[in-house]
């Protein structure tokens, strides 16, 4: 606990340096993410942050040590190749996009372990440093190096936000923005500059490996919640920035804990969390809508079962009867004859079910939808009698009021379905 | 300087047992799209190597093969999920379930870092040329050479097992999914088989090459064979010599050069590859002359 208000009150310096520096590095990855992610093209985040690592070592053994200038110009070069080549080769090979962006990855990091291997065997003291780009370290980064990439992922936001309209084409219809005279390959680079420039700073936090999750992650959860782009962008930034101070508050309460894995850890729950809770898309509330669906179907066969039967004149309808109509699902027959009880549409009499009067009114009601549908078919699209059953299953339904009317008017308020079955209507007699 | 001693054959055998184990495999995966999905794979079996490592407290049990084979299947599983039944769409699903399960991976690491000599590192991208040196010694004292060689055979007597009893049904599953299903063949069962072998030798190679090479050999030399032909027999074929090429000249440039091995076996793949791409772009550029070669191959 004294660690955490320690921790958070950023009485440190350091600790705040070491809090922004990842809340904008998350940011500016999350913000670029998302865009890919939108895109279908998440996994070249993680092609690109292999590929780099080439770059990295072409920039130190250059420098001769680890200059952040030599070191973003080497990853940024070996990056855009790398980006270059899987667009190039999508166009002029049969491969598929995920073994371009496999082969891309591997060859360039193989490369790239080449060149590690090389400059280790130099015996450059400097070399313990490169390790930081493969596993990342978020809290060795020194002060120096922190003001570079802080101010970078600064300027990576506001270009993104300076170009919002731009990139959203480029996402969302770039033949449109073709079409009103955007230079769209010039975005499509400016926009891969970014990518590159977020990953080469995001993987001394994170490492190599794990910078995937910083780009993909904060977005998909974020897809979820909301359906317009800058929430999006804005919960994702928000999952980034949350899940980036806690990884760095771990990793300083603990010190032999990493920061990265810490990171993807709350992310991905962040994620998971999303998955299942968010409302609309999430999940459960899938699952309760389904659930409902499942539910209002069952019910109203039901009451149509119970409805056909007084239709040939019985007084109603026996349990075990009913049942047997619909033999695989007795267990949710049951739970609808009581639901239906407890509503007011039907009541029991000596294991003897009948409707009520709401409950006639309801039942006429799929009936009707039904040998409506079914005649619609029959006489619009000319499909057989013995044919329209299925489908009319399907949407008596869902068939609305309005679409009623329609069908009503369009049939001239029939009287007989095409199997000779009277369409009832709410003032007729069983 | 170019020597063939008996190190060399024994490394260059080796690498090529462990190119071959994956571009086996490799081939498949590449056929049903998954190509990423070995690359998951590759990354999330870690937890499994370190559970596995606590369990038994050596690298080499079989704890750690089991371990890394159960997260193989539930990384598949979890990437499945994550699709069918959350609905992220399928890349998104595997960036999010790799990082996961290797970010756990890591943190177990170094958590038990006191009890577990597994370098990051290492897992990352192996060491295969200390192969020689590290050798299967009987408990009576009896050496039967590199032990590392012995753990590839037993990988590729495996893989071959693997593939030579469900030929049919992967060539199948592979083209065509559903026509597989509606024939009687589990297509789900056949697919977690495959990526329950794809685990297995990921962890039987990491040590070799590394967790990450294990995918450039998984996924670049059926690439490049693609290139080439595309029938399945010849498709396999091809790679597999590849494999052995990659083997032969990584192992001789890496020494000219002084660097890694297994690193270096992967540039050798990855200039077989374009070298591939420019060839085979230059021959459909010289067949368009007439116009059904062009259509036949558009097709």
């Amino acid at each position: 606990m004294e660690d955490f208000l320690y921790f958070f009150s950023f009485q440190d310096a350091s600790i705040g340096f070491v809090v922004l520096g990842i809340t904008l590095l998350g940011i500016g990855s999350a913000f670029v993410g998302t865009f890919s992610f939108l895109d279908n093209k998440a996994l070249l985040g993680d092609a690109i942050s292999h590929a780099i690592l080439p770059g990295i070592c072409l920039g130190f053994m250059l420098a001769g040590e680890k200059n952040p200038y030599f070191i973003v110009g080497g990853a940024i070069a070996s990056g855009g190749l790398a980006t270059y080549l899987s667009s190039w080769l999508k166009e002029n090979t049969k491969l598929t996009e995920d073994t371009i962006i496999a082969v891309i990855l591997s060859v360039f990091f193989g490369i790239g372990i080449v060149f590690l291997t090389v400059i280790q065997k130099s015996g450059n003291p400097e070399m313990a440093g490169l390790n930081q780009f493969i596993f990342g370290n978020a809290i060795g980064i020194v002060e120096r190096d922190l003001w570079i990439y802080g101010i970078l992922s600064l300027g990576i936001i506001s270009v993104l936000i300076g170009l919002f309209k731009e990139f959203q084409l480029l996402v969302f219809n770039p033949e449109f923005g073709k079409a009103i005279g955007l230079p769209m390959l010039s975005i499509r680079m400016a926009f891969n500059t970014l990518m590159i420039l977020a990953v080469v700073i995001g993987i001394q936090a994170i490492g190599v490996v794990l910078m995937a999750a910083l780009l993909i992650t904060p977005g998909a959860a974020a897809r979820f919640w909301t359906d317009r782009l800058k929430t999006l962008l804005i919960l994702a930034a928000l999952f980034a920035s949350i899940s980036g101070i806690f990884g760095t508050f771990v990793s300083y309460t603990l010190p032999q804990m990493p920061t990265g894995p810490w990171v993807v850890v709350i992310l991905s729950l962040i994620a998971l969390l999303s998955f299942l809770l968010a409302p609309k898309r999430g999940m459960l509330s899938r699952f309760y809508h389904r659930k409902k669906y499942i539910d209002k179907t069952q019910q109203d066969h039901v009451l149509k079962s119970i409805y056909k039967a007084e239709e040939l004149g019985k007084s109603g309808l026996g349990l075990n009867d009913l049942l047997q109509i619909y033999p695989h699902h007795k267990k949710g027959i049951l739970k609808s004859i009581k639901n239906l009880e407890k509503t007011g549409y039907l009541f029991i009499n000596h294991n003897i079910i009948k409707l009520t009067k709401p409950g006639k009114m309801k039942a006429k009601r799929i009936v009707r939808l039904h040998r409506l549908w079914e005649l619609y078919l029959n006489e619009y699209l000319n499909i057989a009698p013995d044919h329209v059953h299925e489908s009319a299953e399907k949407l008596e339904h869902l068939l609305t009021p309005e679409l009623e009317a329609l069908l009503e008017n369009r049939l001239n308020f029939p009287k007989l379905d095409p199997h000779q079955e009277t369409i009832p209507r709410d003032h007729d007699d069983i | 300087m170019m020597t063939f001693d008996q190190n060399a054959f024994q490394i260059i055998f080796t690498a090529s047992l462990i190119a071959s184990s994956c571009g086996l495999l490799g081939v498949f995966l590449m056929l049903r799209k998954m190509a990423m999905t070995g690359d998951a794979i590759s990354h999330a079996v870690l937890p499994g190597i370190v559970i596995g490592f606590l369990v038994s407290g050596t690298q080499r049990g079989l704890e750690v093969i089991i371990g890394a084979g159960i997260l193989g299947i539930l990384a598949t599983l979890m990437i499945d999920w994550l699709r069918k039944k959350a609905r992220v769409q399928l890349d998104a699903s595997i960036g999010i379930t790799f990082t996961l399960l290797f970010a756990i991976g890591i943190i177990l690491i170094s958590a038990f870092a006191y009890r577990v000599d597994l370098d990051q590192e290492c897992v990352l991208y192996g060491e295969i040329a200390y192969l020689p040196i590290d050798l299967w010694i009987t408990d009576s004292g009896i050496s039967l050479g590199p032990r590392i060689l012995w753990i590839a055979i037993l990988n590729l007597v495996l893989v071959l097992g693997f593939i030579g009893l469900f030929y049919k049904e992967l060539k199948l599953t592979s083209f065509d999914e559903k026509f597989g299903i509606v024939i009687g063949i589990p297509a789900s069962a056949i697919n977690l088989g495959l990526m329950s072998m794809v685990s297995y030798t990921t962890v039987s190679s990491f040590e070799a090459v590394g967790a990450i090479l294990v995918v450039a050999l998984l996924v670049v030399p059926p690439a490049t064979a693609f290139l080439w032909t595309r029938q399945l027999s010849r498709l396999i074929q091809l790679t597999l010599s590849i494999g052995v090429i990659v083997s032969i000249f990584g192992y001789y440039l890496a020494y000219l050069l002084d660097s890694s091995i297994a690193g270096m076996m992967v540039t050798v793949a990855g200039i077989l590859f374009f070298v591939s791409v420019i060839l085979t772009r230059f021959q459909v550029k010289s067949r368009i002359g007439t116009q059904i070669e062009a259509k036949a191959f558009s097709s």
